[in-house]
């Protein structure tokens, strides 16, 4: 049974307002939405491909890309963005050529966006693979993401 | 239940259920209107259409709020004025300046507004919104700068058509209208029928074009470049042409289409016989032989890609005639092509039709030769307008012609092929004599007729109890296919046409048309149908002729190979 499969089997006999928490259980499986599984979730609920990609793209939490190899997450809460987090996200997706949401070609990153993650004496502040990075500026943040390249390599 | 309401202190009586803005269409006032669509669940969207309630001074949608007894209504206060104007301004804000370059200037529904509502000077200063263009369909052209979302192509095609092959993306001022995983339109599950085109109160959404290609034709000195048009074109042209609703401008078409440069001009409504004769056939054969019933119509390309897409089940039913319009082009690059001593790569073939699935079907692969097109190019009816304008043809100082002969008469019975039920009765006709021998006493089918989504119908000849079915709409033919596949098995043909009310109502008509002009357009239809002497395809003398001179006999060698051809099972996003 595919992971898709896996997850509709536990949802027999349901109608279109269950479209929602399978998405949640397929993104929580797989990480994200693939093309593939929205269109198996369709035909099984008898929706619209663009119907499940209109409410999933209303809604934050869904992403259709996979995570890249190392996950960059950038504070965008109120201190941080005050001290500038806007120019150091503007510089990450300019030097990753992504844009916040997707992942890189090569699959090394994924940049994601978040609202605070409570270190705001740190801010800036991003967040790879976990570790914290205090006072990120536009020129540090390309040194610290080169890092963990050559990390993964 | 009646009771009064007061609007603009005046009291009208409304009943119960309806809605303000009913209210006021009844009594003559006008409200503008974006979003909303008659006959659809209002939206409220756009609040276009706001008034204001004098009690609670709150201002409401008139298109979504039901009329309450002892309602008190203004509809063009200070504040409501100025809060559609300010509505106007803030959809210009991000739109694209660019009028003088779009294909709507001066059809438009937002510009319309924004001159109704004096809009004069730019007040609100927007970042105007980027977006690719996505020209990958054969068809339609989406340009989601141009895009307001008012969501009318979304409930389009979604309710009226059952395909839903574009929905709202994403959410807020990141809002816009989109394919699933915004893919290209050539690889989703869109029809081309075009109805989202004629519900777009902007360019955002246009059929794509081939002028060009036709001009370089038309110069070519080595080129033959030669016209079809459609049955409908001739009774829907007019509102395009500034005429009076439902006039028949078959005369003069033909004489602007000379005047234009093309060298032979034949007549659609022809091939529409051939196809009768070609399908009554094929539906005697099969009822006859136990073959796959019912039959169902494939002049419809939209159809036929929906058929493809989401009733696969149904390819066997589907008539192995081609359309009318690969017909015609076929007979033109062989037969015509003979006679006239020319290689069919030396033939430019454009036609007419008030579709834009038509151009979707003039480059399936199933419809090419040697690798040479049937038809070279599709226009439809708002195109023609506009390519006799660049030509400076006067439509209304010019003689009426005769069409180009042979493959340019026709019986009345094609003639009928513009309207929702019209190919069935022409077919009825063909097949009743072929089956008794002998010609029916009544040509008209009454119960065949008029606007319903649906009609149905038994037809007795000669003991045989013929069960037929029209439907036009897609989601009225989605029902009647669940039906027999439920197991409904009292019809034994059905015609299916995507665009409400046929043909006369496709995707590429005059955009604006009223239903009561739809309905003159199919009253012209009749009356032709009425008035003239050959009423039925099998005794069109041209039609008789090709079948003596080239094709034999119906379902003969020959037609095999030029007529018929069969559809496949498609995989498309949905």
């Amino acid at each position: 049974m595919t992971l898709v499969q896996n997850v509709l089997h536990k949802y027999p006999d349901v109608g279109h307002d269950s479209l929602i928490p399978i998405l949640q259980d397929i993104q929580t499986a797989e990480g994200y939405l693939s093309k593939k599984s929205i269109l198996e979730v369709g035909k099984y609920l008898n929706i619209p491909a663009s119907r499940i990609f209109g409410v999933a793209t209303f809604y934050n939490q869904f992403r259709f890309e996979p995570f890249g190899k190392n996950h960059i997450q950038v504070c965008r809460g109120t201190a941080c963005h005050v001290l500038g987090s806007s120019t150091v996200l503007q510089e990450l997706e300019k030097h990753l050529k992504v844009k916040a949401g997707q992942t890189t070609r090569d699959g090394q990153f994924s940049v994601e966006v978040v609202a605070c993650i409570g270190a705001c004496g740190l801010a800036p502040v991003i967040c790879i693979n976990g570790e914290f990075h205090a006072k990120v500026t536009a020129q540090s943040i390309k040194e610290i993401v080169d890092s963990y390249k050559t990390k993964g390599e | 239940m009646d009771f009064t309401i007061n609007i603009n202190n005046k009291s009208l009586v409304a009943s119960k259920g309806e809605t303000i803005l009913e209210v006021m269409n009844r009594n003559g006032i006008r409200v503008p209107t974006l979003c909303h669509i008659k006959d659809a669940l209002p939206t409220g969207a756009c609040r276009m259409c706001v008034v204001e309630d004098n009690k609670t001074g709150k201002l409401i949608t008139s298109c979504s709020f039901p009329a309450e007894p002892g309602m008190s209504i203004l509809t063009h206060s200070p504040r409501v004025v100025e809060s559609r104007k300010t509505i106007i301004e803030l959809l210009l804000s991000n739109h694209p300046d660019d009028c003088l370059y779009c294909v709507r200037n001066k059809n438009c529904e937002l510009q319309d507004l924004s001159s109704e509502l004096h809009v004069t000077e730019r007040r609100i200063r927007g970042i105007k919104n980027k977006a690719n263009l996505d020209l990958s369909s054969a068809s339609i052209v989406r340009d989601p700068e141009k895009c307001i979302l008012c969501g009318r192509c979304v409930y389009v095609c979604e309710e009226v058509m059952g395909v839903a092959c574009i929905d709202f993306i994403n959410r807020g001022n990141k809002s816009i209208i989109g394919t699933a995983f915004h893919q290209g339109l050539n690889t989703s599950s869109c029809i081309n029928c075009g109805q989202c085109i004629m519900v777009c109160p902007t360019g955002a959404l246009t059929e794509k074009n081939h002028f060009a290609q036709i001009q370089e034709a038309l110069n070519n000195p080595s080129k033959r470049v030669v016209v079809q048009y459609a049955p409908s074109i001739t009774v829907s042209m007019a509102e395009e042409l500034g005429m009076e609703p439902g006039v028949d401008i078959n005369g003069i078409l033909n004489a602007a289409l000379r005047k234009v440069g093309f060298d032979h001009i034949f007549d659609s409504s022809f091939s529409a016989d051939l196809t009768i004769m070609e399908e009554s056939a094929e539906l005697i054969h099969r009822i006859q032989n136990d073959g796959v019933l019912p039959m169902i119509t494939s002049c419809c390309p939209g159809w036929v890609k929906y058929a493809e897409e989401f009733a696969p089940d149904f390819i066997p039913n589907l008539s192995s005639c081609k359309s009318p319009q690969q017909m015609m082009g076929a007979i033109i690059k062989s037969h015509f092509a003979a006679q006239e001593n020319l290689r069919p790569e030396e033939i430019y073939s454009v036609s007419i039709m008030p579709c834009t699935a038509k151009k979707f079907e003039a480059q399936r692969e199933e419809m090419t030769r040697e690798g040479i097109s049937d038809v070279d190019a599709v226009l439809t009816t708002r195109e023609l307008a506009r390519f006799l304008k660049l030509f400076g043809v006067d439509m209304f100082n010019i003689k009426p012609e005769l069409v180009d002969s042979p493959l340019g008469f026709r019986s009345t019975a094609g003639k009928l092929f513009g309207a929702s039920g019209g190919v069935m009765e022409a077919a009825i006709r063909t097949a009743y004599r072929t089956l008794t021998g002998k010609e029916m006493v009544e040509f008209q089918v009454p119960a065949l007729r008029g606007f319903e989504g649906r009609k149905e119908t038994k037809i007795n000849i000669n003991g045989l109890e013929l069960g037929v079915a029209v439907v036009n709409g897609m989601t009225n033919a989605k029902k009647l296919l669940d039906e027999i596949r439920a197991g409904k098995n009292d019809v034994h043909f059905i015609e299916i046409m995507a665009c409400p009310g046929g043909c006369i109502g496709g995707g590429g008509q005059h955009i604006g048309t009223s239903d009561e002009q739809l309905r003159t357009r199919m009253q012209t239809l009749y009356r032709i149908d009425e008035t003239e002497r050959i009423k039925v395809s099998h005794k069109n003398p041209e039609i008789v002729e090709l079948y003596k001179e080239f094709l034999g006999k119906p379902l003969g060698h020959k037609s095999h190979e030029l007529l018929h051809t069969h559809y496949h099972q498609r995989e498309v996003v949905k």
